[in-house]
């Protein structure tokens, strides 16, 4: 489309046209007060905050559905849109329980920041927010009903991103609320516990159960082995809780900050990545050898796997039966690592740091432990350990850099790329390729399978023999995929957009643009590191010389690996 | 987190066979939904739209749950909660109120020993207000699965009005 010219408060602008007004105010360096409206999503205009005066036009118009057009003058701040602004946010604030100082949203609400704004010190309408109580029915998500400002956005996420509409809108006039269907609780409807929800929601309506508290007491515990874990994504993400650009890589200052925490060991979860790859990347090569049920499906993402069990049971058998890093790593810690340092498991606390509400349903799953004890104890998302590290005072940009604890903290550029739409894809044919083959690989980037496009493929030679494999995230695009699975060998899915980056435990203000900074961050470290294909892992080696004999074994099948069972929902009885 | 147990609220099949002739009736169009959800709520004993029959009716039409519940909860005359087999909606707006529908529904309550909302024990009566159905002419009225009884201005023609419905 070509440029337009417009002037926003008499500031001229060329912009391309069709651009909404909202946007194209922005390329000025002005915000317009807005709540529904995210730029990552379709617009809603349901809140009316971000109305302006467009000069011709009798009444206000919401910037966020307004496209720009040739001459338009724009004026964002005149006394009739100030007045019309204020108005709409004293309603909101009248609706909205207001307790700020302990709210899990405090710092980084939208609604606070626009009162602060707005200077919106006594407001001057009586609180007639909702008595409903928290929802606390689920282990990853809390909801509560008496913040939502009803903007919408999750039930847009939910419902345009994922696929699953669990969220809706109910009611009508005063009693119009976002629920779910027949107000059920979040398991027992169609939700996955992906928590994007949670990372749209401008307010504390939706946010993850919170299990600093926890964790903070084992530490304190002298009779504990507090052992932690972090996943990929949160080293390219946590940053941005402290300053850090965008994708920094903060891998050092957070292993110095967990330390400083009071973990007694620091692992890394690219280990139990790359362990991941051993199993799932054997599995593949039996299954293609032996005619096994194909394509082999990854596990990984907590979200896609309960999907799978809610939504398509019938392809329950083509998920690869190795558990997610999280899960080996736990399984490992409370029996191989419990034995080399004598430990008792039931003395050993493993914490894990995951860009995912969901993995706090996977965590809590009977499969993932034994002798009455559940292989991860707590998981905290990244949110949450930017808590724990606020609560300690730590300022993490000052803090030197320091390496993971050996030997659950050695990991190759396989395991780290896991974080990324693509990455688990890339690790298992590096490894699968190699062992099929039993050449080396001459260029380690499968360029094919990278990206933000919603579903890729390619094909790889495997000695003459084509794999066809094929890469979806976000559950709508896999839903998508699975339409055609049959027709490759090898799925990677990951249930939230972008992969483990773009998390629904990450960071809240993760959007599009972010995600795309986190893949390119995790591509670099990959790049980075000396060892790349996790078979080449020396720690990897020596725990299937010393623990599991081979991938596959009837230990590694015991500890590594799990089984499915199909979950009932509201949507499917009658 | 205890897993979801379906059995509580199943569809018969001769319930679905039902839903199946309503759906069928309006030509399988999912943007007849309202149309849909009223003849299913019609269809059935205690003339609401249960969790199954819901979900039952999301899936022939290829919409989400949601969408379903959405449109449920925004009319004011579709239930997602068992009412009787006997709804006796009694007219609350000014023609009626005028003829004293107040007494009519201080009557009903009496006759039947329930509240507004309340169901009787048998599942037969319930008694709700809903705004004016144009019955204005016989007010005041009540209105019960479609039929307007009108001028229930005394005891005795209320108490008319609940035996015709036995």
């Amino acid at each position: 489309m070509s440029k337009v010219h417009i002037k926003i408060n008499n500031m001229p602008l060329e912009v391309e046209g069709g651009t909404l007004l909202i946007d194209a105010a922005r390329q000025l360096g002005i915000d317009i007060p807005h709540m529904c409206y995210h730029h990552d999503q379709e617009s809603k205009a349901h809140c009316r905050l971000c109305v302006v005066e467009v000069k011709g036009q009798r009444k206000l118009q919401t910037s966020c559905t307004t496209p720009v057009s040739e001459g338009m003058e724009v004026f964002t701040d005149t006394q009739k849109v100030y007045d019309a602004q204020v108005g709409i946010l004293e309603l909101m604030l009248a609706d909205h329980k207001q307790n700020c100082l302990s709210c899990a949203r405090s710092g980084n609400c939208e609604l606070q920041t626009l009162c602060r704004r707005f200077n919106l010190l006594v407001p001057d309408l009586p609180d007639i927010s909702s008595s409903e109580p928290l929802r606390v029915d689920n282990p990853s998500i809390v909801r509560d009903p008496a913040k939502c400002v009803k903007c919408g956005r999750c039930v847009k996420t939910c419902r345009d991103v994922q696929g699953i509409a669990a969220l809706t809108y109910s009611g009508r006039s005063a009693g119009f609320r976002v629920t779910t269907a027949f107000d059920l609780p979040m398991a027992e409807t169609d939700c996955v516990l992906c928590g994007q929800c949670s990372l749209v929601c401008p307010v504390g309506a939706i946010v993850e159960e919170d299990s600093t508290a926890a964790v903070r007491r084992a530490i304190q515990d002298p009779a504990k082995h507090v052992v932690v874990q972090v996943a990929p994504s949160v080293r390219v993400a946590l940053g941005d809780e402290f300053g850090f650009a965008p994708g920094a890589i903060v891998t050092g200052q957070m292993t110095t900050a967990l330390r400083m925490l009071g973990f007694d060991k620091v692992f890394d979860t690219n280990f139990a990545a790359d362990l991941t790859i051993m199993e799932e990347g054997s599995e593949l090569l039996e299954r293609l050898n032996k005619g096994g049920k194909l394509p082999l499906i990854t596990s990984c993402s907590p979200g896609w796997v309960t999907f799978v069990e809610k939504h398509h049971p019938e392809l329950m058998e083509h998920l690869s039966t190795a558990k997610s890093p999280q899960g080996m790593f736990g399984a490992v810690v409370k029996t191989y690592y419990a034995q080399q340092m004598g430990w008792d498991p039931h003395d050993i606390v493993s914490v894990s740091v995951m860009p995912c509400t969901a993995k706090k349903f996977e965590a809590r799953r009977p499969e993932l432990g034994r002798d009455g004890y559940q292989d991860v104890d707590y998981v905290l998302t990244t949110r949450e350990l930017a808590k724990l590290i606020r609560y300690e005072g730590l300022e993490l940009k000052v803090l030197p850099e320091s390496e993971f604890d050996s030997p659950l903290g050695t990991a190759t550029g396989a395991g780290a790329i896991f974080g990324a739409t693509g990455g688990v894809m890339e690790a298992a044919l590096r490894t699968a390729y190699e062992l099929y083959t039993g050449k080396t690989l001459k260029k380690l980037e499968f360029e094919a399978v990278r990206g933000f496009d919603g579903i890729k493929e390619a094909v790889i030679d495997l000695n003459g023999t084509p794999l066809k494999v094929a890469v979806a995230h976000t559950l709508k695009n896999a839903d998508e995929l699975l339409k055609r699975a049959h027709e490759y060998a090898f799925l990677e899915i990951m249930a939230c957009p972008g992969g483990c980056i773009g998390g629904g435990g990450q960071p809240i203000g993760t959007d599009n643009a972010l995600r795309q900074k986190r893949i390119d961050a995790l591509y670099r470290l990959d790049a980075s590191l000396p060892l790349r294909k996790s078979h080449e892992n020396p720690e990897i080696k020596a725990i299937y010389e010393r623990f599991f004999t081979a991938p596959l074994s009837h230990k590694a099948h015991e500890l590594l690996h799990t089984h499915y069972q199909e979950q009932n929902t509201v949507s499917k009885i009658g | 987190m205890k897993p979801f147990d379906p059995t509580p609220d199943t569809l018969t099949p001769e319930g679905m066979a039902v839903i199946d002739g309503i759906i069928l009736s309006h030509g399988g169009d999912s943007t007849q939904l309202v149309g849909i959800l009223l003849d299913i709520q019609a269809a059935g004993e205690r003339k609401y739209i249960s969790r199954s029959a819901a979900a039952y009716t999301a899936r022939k039409l290829g919409l989400k749950l949601t969408q379903v519940y959405d449109v449920i909860t925004f009319y004011a005359a579709l239930y997602d909660k068992p009412r009787a087999k006997y709804p006796l909606e009694v007219c609350s707006s000014a023609p009626c109120r005028v003829n004293d529908s107040d007494s009519l529904l201080d009557t009903l309550q009496n006759i039947l020993g329930i509240g507004l909302g309340e169901v009787t024990y048998d599942g037969r009566f319930t008694i709700e207000r809903v705004p004016c159905f144009g019955a204005c002419d016989v007010a005041p009225a009540v209105r019960v699965n479609g039929a307007v009884y009108g001028n229930l201005t005394s005891r005795e023609r209320i108490l008319d009005m609940l035996r015709q419905l036995d």
